[in-house]
């Protein structure tokens, strides 16, 4: 039987490891644990009996029946984590023994894991490490009954927590590491973020310049490139249907790049964004070879991004793109949905005839950006079914998706084959670490055109109307009245200070703690000494370490030094002396009956031993000070 | 020889004969898994398949830091036995059929609580206890007696599953401790009185004694006895309090096996014989105890209590077989 106040703690450890869940939970689902909780908590405070089993089948066919209703099954990652908190919760209406409270317990160390499916941040971890301390004081004060007191019992737990971290580092470090999923994972596996989308309809770039997440980091291996050329290729969109812009679907063959800069050699931590391509640099290299890039030159990886991931890539910042295209290509990109934009038709066409070149008609239509009213805003006004003509000739307010959506249309009318390419550009260098930080807030997208002779040559049509966009970000180009999240806007150079600090650890955590994978376990295993192949040293090596740390705490744990007074000491180190002539003081041997035997079996070290015994006498039981220097010469003169 | 001294001394310095003070090391302490260990572990094989599934980089460092809590709670659990002092106590004597109690000192010179200890001897119920730092407590380890004579404290396992529970450990100590049981005491009337050899008057119900004094009340006296008022005192505190009256010396009751029924089995006499001793002292009558092959002569007191339940304890059969014959 389980004492009342136990069940104290066992309430602490489920309220601790649910609550956290209540973030991403259903309502209803939140709202049915938290009632179990407080009723189970009702009825132990009242000394009640428990419920009997019919009510508690009745709890676990309704919690079953709305996880279905909820998540259309019971066993994906988020229906699972549902049920174990329903569980957690209905355990409490059972709770009468040891051992439901070791199930409760184990139970509690189970959700502290699933914690991670939903963040994996500094503050997850050290919460985590709070509420397992806490879940272990629970296990703690469970078998040690009433008389394990609740501050000594955390301040265990918390000993045993801290004992267990250089287990924790050596077999992090050190534990074989499998790259999983082992099987299939449910659906729901990974949650869907926000971020740049194969799709560009306008709006959607506005939307994320309200976000300030990171989208990925850069760490370039030499300096990093001035910020007009820092573009972050994504998709490539050629087909448009008067208001959405999507990428073409069918083959297209491989690109031909000739570099005309050196390149430039950069590694990108990317966070999940569910999508299939990597942001490499404008262009990546023709020596990246790794990385399968397709015929619009976007970089692409065989899986989706689940997971925060990290890539070496090469890129080339001036180049040349494909100087012989295909027919194909080039009548795909001169497409317009027929009857839509008639005004911008108009003008284009009025353009091609006066102008003498395809350049000129570019910069025809970046000059009616520049000077004519156009106004780089997050607040556009909605546009109808000509959303182009609206756009060019109505409200002149767009954000960047607007200005290359127009570009592209113009040029095309114009008879030049152009594209909206999607991505980011700029970033903004953390001083702490040195990292590239590409935000949420810097997705851009700009227009590309098909000049015979040139190939595919990027034109940015947001640079006309903003030029401060592309020197300074997104954040300079604003006024202060449009609403950009606080952190980008943030003047002061302490609070820039404390973010790029705090971003910087973050970002260390991610690359060195989470970023720690098979890959980076082999490098440094390999920086070790210890190779593929050689698993068996890799082992002993775990055995060895683990074991030595046991030893050793076991011996700090268990090492005691009595605690004697110096006379005592004194008296130890003359039985150590007196044990070399093969005399032994026995536990219950009293110095005067030690004395006394020595006298019959050693008569030669009665003498000398006498002196010791009188002085140890009076040291500790007499009342003179001196005493303990007589023993110390008596000690001396023993043989 | 100096080196066969030096192992005499080495022997005298480890040898325990079982009744002195001993201190627990690890050559006594064993440790093994318990069932919810073993589902600990099953569960963290669990937590670190879903980590690898979902590529949990916390998730393997949670399950990393559990094993190494399972670890560390090995030798904590070891620590909770380790080094403690035991010490055999003095077994007070019991009637069979009764629990006897074979009590131990156990002494913790550490700065450590040492909770959850367990106590069993062989198949007899268990007794928790713990142990205060730098403290000392006793335990009495029940064993159940069926039978009278010197009972010998079986095997007894010192265990625990403190902090954690995930582990078990435990040591079989083994004290020289043996406990006197007497025999399950029959409660019939005293013998007739024409039959014993008493003179004069049997308990304070005659008018010449001299009143003595008072003692406590035992089991066997009957509460028409209890001097109530004399009981009152002191706010009740102390035990019931029964008259004493100062008779004649010749006062005697011969307790004699020849007077127990002879078609009974010969431990029922002697159960039949203890329960006479019992309701003797409890009256406060001279008894003595005659068995065959060996007197007790009359006397009153606790020791001679104790002497003639200790004889009966230890009779043995030879004597009886003998005389029937």
């Amino acid at each position: 039987m389980l004492d009342h106040r136990c069940a104290l703690w066992i309430f602490a450890t489920s309220l601790a490891t649910t609550i956290p869940h209540a973030m991403h939970l259903p309502l209803w689902l939140s709202a049915l644990t938290a009632s179990i909780i407080t009723y189970a908590g009702w009825l132990w405070s009242r000394n009640q009996r428990l419920p009997g089993r019919w009510l508690l089948i009745l709890l676990v066919g309704i919690a079953c029946a709305g996880v279905l209703v909820e998540f259309r099954t019971l066993l994906g990652r988020d229906a699972g984590v549902a049920m174990l908190v329903l569980f957690m919760a209905l355990k409490l209406l059972e709770l009468r023994s040891q051992r439901d409270a070791m199930v409760l317990i184990t139970l509690g160390y189970f959700l502290l894991l699933t914690h991670y499916f939903y963040s994996q941040s500094i503050p997850t971890g050290l919460w985590l490490i709070t509420s397992m301390t806490l879940v272990t004081a629970t296990l703690i004060r469970v078998h040690g009954g009433p008389a394990s007191k609740p501050l000594p019992t955390l301040r265990y737990a918390g000993l045993l927590s801290l004992q267990a971290i250089p287990f924790m580092l050596v077999l992090y470090v050190l534990f074989p590491r499998i790259s999983g999923p082992l099987w299939g994972l449910p659906q729901d596996a990974h949650r869907a973020r926000s971020g740049l989308t194969e799709q560009m309809s306008p709006g959607i770039f506005s939307n994320l310049a309200l976000s300030s997440e990171i989208a990925f980091r850069v760490r370039f291996d030499g300096a990093i490139p001035a910020s007009d050329k820092l573009y972050w290729r994504g998709p490539v969109m050629e087909a448009f249907d008067g208001r959405t812009w999507r990428p073409y679907t069918g083959q297209s063959r491989l690109p031909i790049i000739q570099a005309l800069s050196p390149p430039i050699r950069y590694e990108s931590t990317i966070e999940a964004n569910q999508q299939r391509w990597l942001l490499a640099l404008d262009s990546p290299a023709p020596s990246l070879k790794e990385f399968a890039i397709n015929g619009t030159l976007t970089v692409t990886t065989r899986q989706a991004l689940n997971q925060r991931a990290r890539f070496g890539l090469v890129s080339v910042t001036d180049y040349r793109f494909n100087i012989e295209e295909d027919a194909e290509v080039l009548r795909r990109n001169l497409n317009l949905p027929a009857k839509l934009n008639p005004r911008s038709r108009a003008l284009a066409e009025s353009w091609r005839e006066k102008s003498t070149s395809p350049i000129a008609t570019v910069n025809l239509a970046l000059a009616l950006f520049s000077t004519e009213n156009f106004t780089y805003t997050l607040q556009p006004p909605l546009l109808g079914e000509h959303s182009i003509d609206q756009f060019l000739f109505e409200s002149r307010r767009g954000f960047c998706e607007y200005y290359a959506a127009a570009f592209v249309v113009l040029m095309r009318a114009a008879g030049i084959p152009a594209r909206v390419v999607g991505g980011y550009q700029g970033g903004e260098r953390n001083p702490v670490d040195g990292f590239l930080v590409v935000r949420q807030s810097d997705a851009h997208a700009w227009a590309e055109v098909w000049l015979a002779g040139q190939g595919w040559v990027r034109v940015d049509p947001t640079s006309a109307v903003s030029p401060n966009r592309i020197e300074g970000g997104i954040a300079s180009a604003m006024p202060a009245s449009e609403p950009l999240p606080a952190l980008l806007t943030i003047r002061s150079d302490w609070l820039r200070g404390i973010r790029y600090r705090w971003e910087a650890i973050n970002n260390a955590w991610n690359q060195e703690v989470l970023g720690y994978n098979p890959e980076r376990q082999r490098q440094l295993l390999s920086h070790l000494g210890l190779h593929d192949n050689n698993w068996q040293s890799l082992i002993a090596l775990l055995a060895g370490l683990s074991i030595t740390l046991l030893l050793a705490i076991a011996a700090w744990t268990l090492y005691h030094r009595p605690r004697l007074d110096s006379a005592q000491r004194l008296w130890h180190t003359a039985l150590r002396r007196i044990a070399r002539r093969q005399v032994n003081c026995a536990p219950w041997e009293t110095p005067l009956a030690l004395q006394r035997r020595i006298e019959a079996e050693k008569p030669e070290l009665a003498i000398s031993f006498a002196a010791v015994v009188d002085a140890y006498l009076a040291s500790r039981y007499g009342a003179s000070t001196k005493s303990l220097s007589d023993l110390r010469v008596a000690i001396a003169q023993l043989p | 020889m100096n080196l066969l001294a030096s192992f005499k001394q080495r022997l005298f310095r480890w040898h325990s004969d079982g009744s002195a003070t001993f201190r627990l090391t690890q050559r006594r302490i064993f440790i093994l898994p318990t069932r919810a260990g073993i589902v600990f572990a099953i569960t963290l094989a669990a937590m670190f398949t879903g980590a690898i599934n979902y590529d949990l980089a916390l998730g393997h460092a949670l399950v990393f830091l559990l094993t190494g809590l399972g670890l560390i709670g090995m030798i904590h659990t070891f620590r909770n036995l380790f080094a403690l002092w035991i010490t055999p106590g003095r077994a007070k004597p019991v009637f069979a059929g009764e629990l006897a109690y074979f009590p131990i000192e156990l002494r913790n010179d550490r700065k450590i609580a040492r909770l959850g200890l367990e106590l069993q001897a062989l198949d007899n119920p268990s007794i928790g206890t713990q142990i205060a730092p730098e403290e000392r407590c006793e335990v009495a380890i029940p064993v159940l007696t069926t039978q009278r004579g010197w009972l010998t404290l079986p095997r007894v396992r010192l265990s625990t599953v403190y902090p954690l529970g995930l582990l078990y450990a435990w040591s079989y100590l083994q004290p020289d401790m043996r406990c006197l049981v007497y025999p399950k005491p029959i409660s019939t009337p005293l013998p007739p009185e024409q039959s014993t050899a008493i003179t004069g008057e049997r308990y304070g119900d005659g008018g010449q004694e001299d009143f003595a004094g008072f003692r406590n009340r035992q089991p066997a006296d009957s509460l028409r006895h209890v001097a109530w008022k004399a009981s009152a005192r002191d706010a009740g505190q102390r035990p019931l309090q029964i008259k004493q009256f100062a008779g004649g010396a010749e006062q005697e009751l011969q307790l004699d096996w020849q007077l127990t029924p002879e078609a009974a089995d010969s431990e029922i006499r002697l159960s039949i014989l203890c329960g006479w001793v019992l309701a003797a002292a409890g009256a406060g009558i001279c008894y003595g105890l005659r068995l065959p092959g060996q007197e007790t002569l009359a006397s009153r007191g606790d020791a001679h209590r104790s002497h003639c339940l200790e004889t009966l304890a230890l009779f043995s059969h030879e004597h009886t077989s003998h005389t029937n014959a």
